[in-house]
């Protein structure tokens, strides 16, 4: 067995994580997590040009990487960071139009890579609740094309997106993973209205609505009424990402709540010299230890072709990830006490970061209900 | 044992009911029960009410103005107004200081200073916690040197306090100052309420992670403050210091928030659904639900229990440090479970949404537009007034004997 990376994924996280240190640092973080835009179009395309977002895709998509632990690695890097650039919709979409897209329908995957494209997924719908074959936005067959009309919901920087991937439905019970289409649709498109907000930690969230958006025939990604798989696929990869991610932020909340156990003194002595607070840093590190256990069993799981395999991998982790985020952000405010509750300390921004990757593509309860059902 | 209110009780209850049900605002309990942040007007409105009737200071002695209340009627006057929608009595003049005053202050203090906290003349703040003393308030730098000049005796006040919460609003501090550096920590402290309008007080928000600004900085340079100011005699502060702090911890267990919390809670998830049925029909969630409502159920006989063992008199020892965790605990986890039943909604923040007069469509469900916000606020609960850890600390000595 080993668990080291290889030389290349080695280098690549050095170098992510040097560029983020550099180019993303907390004053520049804030200013575009919670500025109009939400993210920075010019340093969006220095991460590209740096390959960060060829390292998503394998060679046969126009990539130089794409297996479970190059998305980790590099996830784990913007975690770090706490960035909050579209790496999450140019995955997803990418890895949804590498499953599977006809040859033209690829070819926008290297605009992806190129970041010359913003992404999103726009799937969750009012109500759906994470539960991810429930989908009401209905398709229909319309001249030369389809004609969709829906609501979707908190769309991952969807107002920054201009290439929308949305799942409508085209024959099939509400619930059904039977009848659910997939669709690559212009977020200019006549009949789309977005309604943009900020996030609480950072970034842009939009609601969207289709109103008889009229697309073509070629919108239509894979086969009609089968998207789920790639559905489930695509988010699948967003699950490792977000994983990866969280692992990331929990590494540095770590690290500052470690060191200030070190320096902060009180009644004379450091606080880290108080066993209740030893044994609660030490319990903290034993469960970023099961996360990382648990990202690795999910990136290494990518590759396999059983499909219930990779799924319970997959929430196993963002199970792991959600419970145990949440008690790191909790312990290291607690651990920080009044200091901990403020803005103007990284470590705040971290502690929301990961009690909210919990809100995104499943929570906690779902995951584990799903791993359950999975058997 | 019997675990009923008493005839009386319940008579009063139903008295406090009718008082909230015509006299409480419908638009401060909506802003409330919404989790949308108040006004200092909305405060100060809510206190000339409560005033009016003479239920300002519920535990202050009727001779200063007190309604003479029991622990048990205190207890159950909180517990009406937080399920109403009430806001929370802003604690620093009538809770905190006012008792103070009563036990160690001078007539000429009492005279001046307990009709202006009921009025609402005076908003107080507190000036305990320094950068670097935290829970460890012995620690305090902030000096005070006494000296005479032509306007007569007084101090001149040095130093920085941090977390004074709604400092913003206040026109009057008081404070722990170090009068007597050579003495042991405790011995040198003394207790002194100083005017905020005073030249050399500077005043500095502090923006939590929510974004907000309730809590602030607050700077003394040479600062100068009349020896009329100080409240029992000078280096004996530390003493009427935790006299302060077990009224501080009374009533932290929000038995009434936590009600009126668990009833939104209720309220979201029976809206939500999860796989097509409402939320609180999923069995994970409900089974979540199910345990805090236990603990909240526990919660309130155990301290019904702290009430009844002081309802001769006085306030609770270390046992009100138990009610401090696991009350904050409860309440921490319900926002939790609210910040999870809304779901993605939790991600999107506006911050006109935090306050009265939003008008734009909701965002999801109506409550997820405060939801996340006030969960990561209200990690505050189990930091202040002595954080969860202390209190423990405190449990271990006083009442383990370890």
């Amino acid at each position: 067995m080993n668990f080291e990376h290889t030389e290349d994924r080695r280098m690549l996280a050095d170098t992510l994580n040097r560029f983020v240190a550099e180019q993303y640092g907390f004053e520049t973080r804030n200013a575009i997590a919670y500025g109009d835009v939400g993210m920075q179009p010019a340093l969006w395309s220095q991460f590209a040009e740096l390959g960060a977002i060829g390292a998503l895709f394998p060679e046969a998509d126009g990539g130089f990487g794409g297996a479970g632990f190059d998305v980790a690695v590099v996830f784990e890097a913007l975690g770090r960071g706490l960035v909050v650039e579209p790496f999450l919709g140019a995955l997803v979409v990418g890895r949804a139009l590498a499953a599977a897209g006809t040859p033209a329908q690829k070819e926008q995957i290297v605009s992806l890579i190129d970041g010359s494209t913003v992404a999103a997924l726009a799937h969750d719908e009012p109500g759906s609740h994470y539960e991810m074959a429930r989908v009401s936005t209905r398709a229909v067959r319309s001249e030369g094309g389809w004609a969709l009309t829906g609501a979707k919901a908190v769309v991952v920087q969807g107002d920054n997106a201009q290439l929308l991937l949305v799942s409508a439905r085209t024959a099939g019970a509400v619930d059904s993973e039977d009848g659910i289409s997939l669709f690559l649709v212009p977020a200019d498109a006549a009949g789309v209205a977005r309604r943009g907000m900020g996030r609480i930690d950072g970034g842009r969230v939009a609601e969207i609505t289709l109103d008889n958006v009229h697309v073509g025939a070629d919108a239509l990604l894979g086969t009609e009424g089968q998207g789920f798989a790639t559905l489930e696929l695509a988010v699948g990869w967003g699950v490792l990402a977000l994983c990866a991610e969280a692992l990331g932020a929990m590494e540095v909340a770590k690290k500052d709540t470690l060191e200030y156990l070190q320096t902060r003194k009180q009644f004379g002595v450091p606080i880290g010299s108080f066993q209740a607070l030893q044994h609660r840093m030490a319990d903290l590190l034993l469960e970023v230890e099961q996360s990382r256990s648990a990202v690795i069993n999910a990136a290494a799981a990518m590759d396999s072709a059983d499909r219930v395999e990779r799924e319970r991998a997959l929430s196993a982790a963002k199970f792991t990830i959600g419970r145990i985020g949440a008690l790191v952000s909790e312990e290291s405010i607690q651990m920080h006490g009044g200091i901990g509750m403020t803005w103007e300390l990284p470590l705040s921004h971290y502690a929301k970061r990961l009690v909210m990757i919990d809100h995104e593509l499943g929570d906690e309860d779902h995951h584990l209900a799903r791993y359950m059902a999975l058997g | 044992m019997d675990l009923n209110f008493t005839p009386e009780e319940q008579a009063f209850r139903a008295e406090v009911q009718a008082f909230l049900q015509e006299k409480l605002p419908a638009r401060i309990a909506n802003k409330v029960k919404a989790g949308q942040r108040l006004t200092k007007e909305d405060q100060e409105e809510w206190h000339a009410i409560l005033n009016a009737r003479g239920w300002l200071a519920n535990h202050w002695p009727a001779q200063y103005g007190g309604p003479g209340w029991g622990a048990v009627q205190k207890f159950i006057f909180d517990n009406e107004c937080a399920v109403a929608g009430g806001p929370r009595i802003v604690p620093f003049g009538v809770n905190m200081l006012g008792p103070v005053l009563i036990k160690y202050g001078n007539e000429a203090q009492k005279q001046h200073w307990l009709p202006r906290i009921l009025s609402g003349a005076d908003w107080w703040c507190q000036g305990y916690s320094e950068p670097g003393s935290g829970s460890d308030l012995a620690s305090v730098k902030t000096t005070a040197v006494r000296g005479v000049d032509a306007q007569g005796a007084h101090y001149i006040v040095n130093g920085q306090k941090t977390w004074t919460t709604q400092g913003q609003h206040a026109n009057m501090i008081f404070c722990l100052v170090r009068t007597d550096r050579e003495a042991r920590p405790q011995s040198g402290i003394s207790f002194l309420l100083v005017d905020m309008n005073t030249p050399g007080v500077e005043v500095r928000p502090i923006r939590t992670l929510d974004g907000d600004r309730e809590v602030n900085e607050v700077f003394f340079t040479d600062v100068r403050v009349p020896a009329e100011n100080l409240v029992g005699e000078e280096n004996k502060g530390w003493t009427y210091a935790k006299f302060l702090l077990t009224y501080e911890r009374t009533g932290i267990a929000g038995v009434g928030f936590s009600v009126a919390a668990l009833e939104k809670l209720k309220v979201v998830a029976s809206k939500v659904q999860r796989n097509g049925r409402p939320l609180d029909q999923d069995p994970q969630f409900a089974a979540r639900m199910a345990q805090v409502e236990i603990d909240l159920e526990n919660m309130k006989t155990t301290n019904l229990r702290v009430i009844a063992a002081v309802a001769g008199g006085g306030v609770p020892g270390a046992e009100s440090s138990m009610l401090k965790i696991r009350g904050t605990e409860i309440r921490q986890e319900i926002l939790s479970l609210i910040r999870r039943a809304v779901g993605p909604y939790a991600l999107p923040f506006i911050e006109a949404a935090q306050y009265e007069g939003y008008a734009d469509a909701p965002v999801g469900p109506k409550e997820a537009a405060t939801a996340a916000a006030n969960y990561f606020n209200y990690r505050k609960l189990s930091i202040f007034g002595g954080s969860n850890e202390i209190q423990k600390n405190i449990i271990s000595k006083m009442i383990l004997g370890l």
